[in-house]
């Protein structure tokens, strides 16, 4: 037996390292082609959007409500000049800072409404899903309900509750991020409980309840830890939404004063009478803003949501029939009492053989 | 209607209704290319049944999905597969087909039958209907026309009245039936060879022998070549003429039926053949096993005590429950193993679940360990839980994926209390890797690292953590391949000898459960036909439901396999 552990097959396969198993990177690295090319141009996108947030205070030539600096007032509606790289808007502000200043609100938003709606959707997702019963289908309608309404009005209607509609930064961003919360719960709660439903049918749920293990410790251990797996998608998806939800709510007038923090869909608002008397840059830079953000992150959630299905995704074609042929369980001799040294397959390729040969003894 | 790619005269070859030559088939993995078949020969004749077999992984059903141009997009393929038709007058080889040339081909020349008949027929279609799809998509056929020809061909496979019928949808047809249409789709144009793709896999015994007799009928009658695709040496003994073993890509051995089950030629084909379960193998052990145990066994408090045990599924909305089990009374003694047979459906695994607490009782009395499982709570089931231990059927699916071998192996005694975590019960789970014949280092891996065998092997590692007094095994060994299966019951076996556990042993296959029982139970729609040795119930069972199921059961040996159909036919002439 010793003989047979030694040999190179037991030692135990090298494990990629933690960075290359993480979310995103390890679709970076299994992707090839097209789908590579989408999901890095959503990375680039969405990395800008995320710099420009962050490093807004250094990268804006002004403040998102100056009116004036040292020469004086800016002026309404000036267009693009050396001074205003972008023009001005109606109100007197400087374009170019306020949409850069915009990426910082809009990313604020996404941050506190993904935090605030993936705990209680995952939570209520869990346990609706794992206990099933009455509080399943009381939370399956009552999310059905959520979803029937448009998201908008619930946002509005949330805005107006939380803040009566008006008020500065953090009370503007809570605003717009707790009504998209209210949309998001539904859809984290949907997506985990379906999972947690497909998990709670595997074998190994059953073989822990076999041995007897606490409800508590099965959620956790188990279930909880198998049912994240399309929650990266979800969360791309819905920063997209967040954007445009924001955005939506400043177009409305629900938004963020002005003098509070700059928004794109509020100067999109403003800007309606400029683009019939001529007046291009003030409703153009923010819009176009709002798409590449939206578009930068939707690219990554949709690359992800392909990557992950064996199905859609793409693997370099062999024009030459190459590749060596796999091992399978009766290779050797059986060792009498020893141990099972002809069984191995490696990992992944295993499963992608079963699926070839399509063969289910079940 | 196609022009032929090449013409051979007849005489070139003999009259060859597909000739493979040199093949080989790669597919594009997240893992770079793997090879899936490599230099695959082989040559079938018209009206002749080449059986391909081989285990998991071996290429069996790429090899016969290439004859049909059905190869998916991450393929890539080399070599020759040239398919004549009926008449022999063209040939094409299919492998450098187009598209639209492949779809002329399919159909006329090869057709398949598949593994699964529900899922291979459209719910929202009639039979009838779909039979005549095959027909449209090769001509211009009126609808009358159509039906016509369906009905023909639904007679002809042996549908009970099939003008009727040929208007019915797909889930009013029982398995078997669903078979019998799918192969009457795959004839409707009289092609010259059938691919069939492990035919009756998915079909119960008494069904399989049925569907085997059809296809042999097929051979006969429509003078049509059959690639049949199996892992079953029942079954490969039953219909086939010649067969190639194939292993690891290749073709290891092909020869006539019986030559190569009397005198098999390769090493592989020989320990193949010789992991086959068969009835009566194991009569000594089992008759060893029962001198050896002690006087007032017979009267020791059974681990397990049914009287009159029913389960009844609930019905959704008013509608009554189904009930899966009715009226059994069994019996299992400290240190016995009972292996409980029946066809799918016939409650076996809901007995089993019931045993472990996963299902609840809902009538009669079913005593495990001394607790009442009628009408239980869970708290009083706590105590009972670490006594069982239970395999599940299916490797793939039985293990957490996140959690390592260890982890797994260690949550029954951590949960319990018998270790703080899983560091301090890395010593017992060492003990236990090593009792199922596993490296120590394996603890480290992921369940996916795994092959089916292995994971079986941890499974019972699992089972066997807390020292139970019962196991429960639920078709522990029906997903693995033979030669698999052979090694884990005999592991199985031996520690059962060794920790003396009692053991409820279900499965659908009698030779597997005849290898390792000290009684049989046969289970036939929720009721306990028979009961007793596997001498009586195997050497000479009482119940006619038995006889059918032992008859049914193909054995592996062509000569021997050709006395038993003359059996099966008596006794199916008797009901």
């Amino acid at each position: 037996m010793s003989s047979a552990v030694s040999a190179p097959k037991a030692s135990a396969p090298r494990r990629p390292s933690l960075w290359s198993r993480l979310p995103v990177v390890r679709q970076l690295r299994q992707s090839v082609g097209l789908q590579r090319g989408m999901l890095v141009a959503g990375l680039v996108v969405t990395a800008a959007f995320v710099l420009t947030a962050v490093f807004a205070p250094l990268l804006a030539p002004y403040g998102y409500s100056q009116l004036r600096d040292l020469d004086g007032a800016f002026g309404a509606q000036q267009s693009p000049s050396a001074d205003h790289l972008l023009g001005t808007t109606v109100g007197g502000y400087d374009v170019l800072s306020r949409v850069i200043w915009g990426s910082q609100t809009a990313a604020l938003v996404i941050v506190v409404a993904i935090v605030a709606s993936i705990f209680l959707g995952i939570l209520i997702g869990l346990v609706s899903g794992y206990f099933g019963g009455w509080i399943d289908r009381v939370l399956v309608v009552v999310c059905d309900a959520i979803y029937s309404f448009p998201s908008l009005l619930l946002a509005i209607l949330a805005a107006i509750v939380i803040s009566g509609g008006q008020s500065d930064l953090w009370g503007g961003i809570l605003a717009a991020a707790l009504s998209i919360t209210v949309v998001f719960i539904p859809q984290y709660f949907r997506v985990v409980r379906s999972e947690v439903v497909r998990i709670k049918g595997e074998a190994f749920i059953d073989s822990a309840r076999v041995i007897g293990t606490p409800h508590l410790r099965i959620m956790v251990r188990h279930v909880l830890r198998n049912s994240t797996r399309t929650l990266p998608l979800i969360v791309t998806l819905n920063a997209s939404e967040a954007v445009l939800t924001l955005a939506g709510l400043g177009f409305l007038g629900f938004g963020i004063e002005p003098t509070a923090a700059a928004e794109w869909g509020y100067d999109l608002n403003k800007a309606i009478a400029d683009v019939s008397s001529g007046i291009w840059w003030t409703a153009l830079f923010p819009g176009l803003a709002i798409v590449l953000s939206v578009l930068g992150i939707t690219l990554v959630g949709e690359s992800l949501n392909d990557l992950a299905d064996p199905r859609l995704r793409s693997r370099r074609l062999s024009k030459q029939v190459a590749g060596r042929v796999e091992q399978t369980s009766v290779a050797a001799p059986t060792v009498p009492g020893g141990v099972v040294t002809d069984e191995l397959t490696l990992p992944g390729e295993a499963s992608q053989l079963d699926t070839l040969e399509g063969e289910d003894r079940s | 209607m196609t022009a032929p790619t090449s013409t051979r005269t007849a005489a070139d070859a003999g009259a060859v209704a597909v000739r493979i030559r040199d093949l080989a088939v790669s597919f594009a993995t997240d893992a770079g290319a793997v090879r899936a078949v490599d230099g695959v020969d082989l040559t079938v004749r018209p009206g002749e049944v080449l059986a391909v077999v081989g285990e998991s992984g071996s290429g069996k059903t790429v090899t016969a999905k290439t004859i049909l141009g059905l190869l998916p997009e991450n393929a890539t393929a080399r070599g020759a597969v040239v398919l004549a038709n009926k008449a022999g007058t063209a040939e094409h080889d299919v492998v450098s087909l187009s598209a639209s040339q492949l779809r002329r081909v399919r159909g006329t020349d090869v057709a398949m039958v598949f593994q699964e008949p529900s899922a291979a027929l459209n719910p929202v279609y009639t039979v009838g209907w779909q039979i005549a799809e095959g027909l449209r998509a090769h001509g211009k056929v009126s609808k009358a026309e159509g039906r016509r020809r369906a009905i023909e061909i639904l007679g002809r496979v042996g549908i009970p009245d099939p003008d009727e019928r040929v208007d019915h949808y797909p889930h009013q047809f029982s398995g078997g039936q669903k078979q019998r249409i799918i192969i009457a789709m795959a004839l409707v144009l009289d092609p010259g060879l059938i691919v069939a793709d492990e035919p009756t896999t998915a079909l119960d015994v008494t069904v399989q022998a049925e569907i085997l007799d059809l296809l042999r009928r097929v051979r006969d009658e429509f003078g049509t070549a059959i690639v049949l695709i199996t892992h079953n040496m029942g079954v490969v003994a039953d219909l086939a003429d010649t067969v190639a073993v194939m292993y690891q890509g290749k073709v290891v051995e092909q020869a006539p039926v019986g030559e190569l089950f009397a005198a098999p030629q390769d090493d592989y084909t020989r320990r193949l053949l010789g992991s086959v379960p068969r009835i009566g193998e194991a009569r000594a052990r089992t008759a060893e096993r029962a001198a050896a145990r002690p006087a007032g066994w017979a009267e020791a408090e059974p681990v397990v005590a049914a009287r009159g045990l029913e389960i009844t599924y609930p019905g959704r909305f008013r509608t009554p429950g189904f009930r899966a089990v009715q009226g059994v009374d069994l019996t299992i003694r400290p240190g016995e193993v009972l292996g409980l047979v029946g066809e799918s459906g016939s409650g076996k695994s809901t007995i089993g679940r019931a045993i472990a607490g996963l299902t609840k009782v809902t009538g009669g009395s079913l005593q495990v360990l001394g607790t009442e499982m009628h009408g239980v709570r869970p708290r009083e089931l706590r105590p009972v839980r670490p006594r069982i231990g239970f395999v599940f059927q299916d490797p793939a699916s039985s293990f957490n994926p996140l959690l390592t071998i260890a982890d797994c192996v260690a949550e029954p005694l951590v949960v319990h209390g018998r270790a703080r975590d899983v560091g301090a019960a890395r010593a017992r789970v060492d003990e236990l890797l090593e009792a199922v014949q596993l490296p120590r280092a394996y603890g480290d891996r992921f369940p996916h690292e795994l092959s089916g065998g292995q994971r079986q092997r941890v499974s019972l590692a699992r089972a066997l953590a807390l020292d139970p007094e019962l196991l429960v095994a639920d078709e522990p060994t029906s997903a693995l391949d033979v030669s698999v299966q052979a090694r884990v019951l005999d592991l199985f076996a031996e520690l059962q000898a060794e920790l003396g556990f009692a053991c409820l042993f279900i499965s659908h296959d009698l030779a597997v459960v005849d290898l390792l029982a000290d009684r049989i139970a046969v289970l036939y729609r929720g009721r306990l036909v028979e009961e007793g040795t596997g001498e009586q119930v195997l050497g000479s069972p009482s119940d006619p439901y038995t006889q059918r199921l032992l008859a049914s059961l193909p054995v592996p040996d062509p000569v021997a396999q050709a006395a038993r159909r003359v059996e099966l036919e008596r006794l199916r002439a008797l009901d």
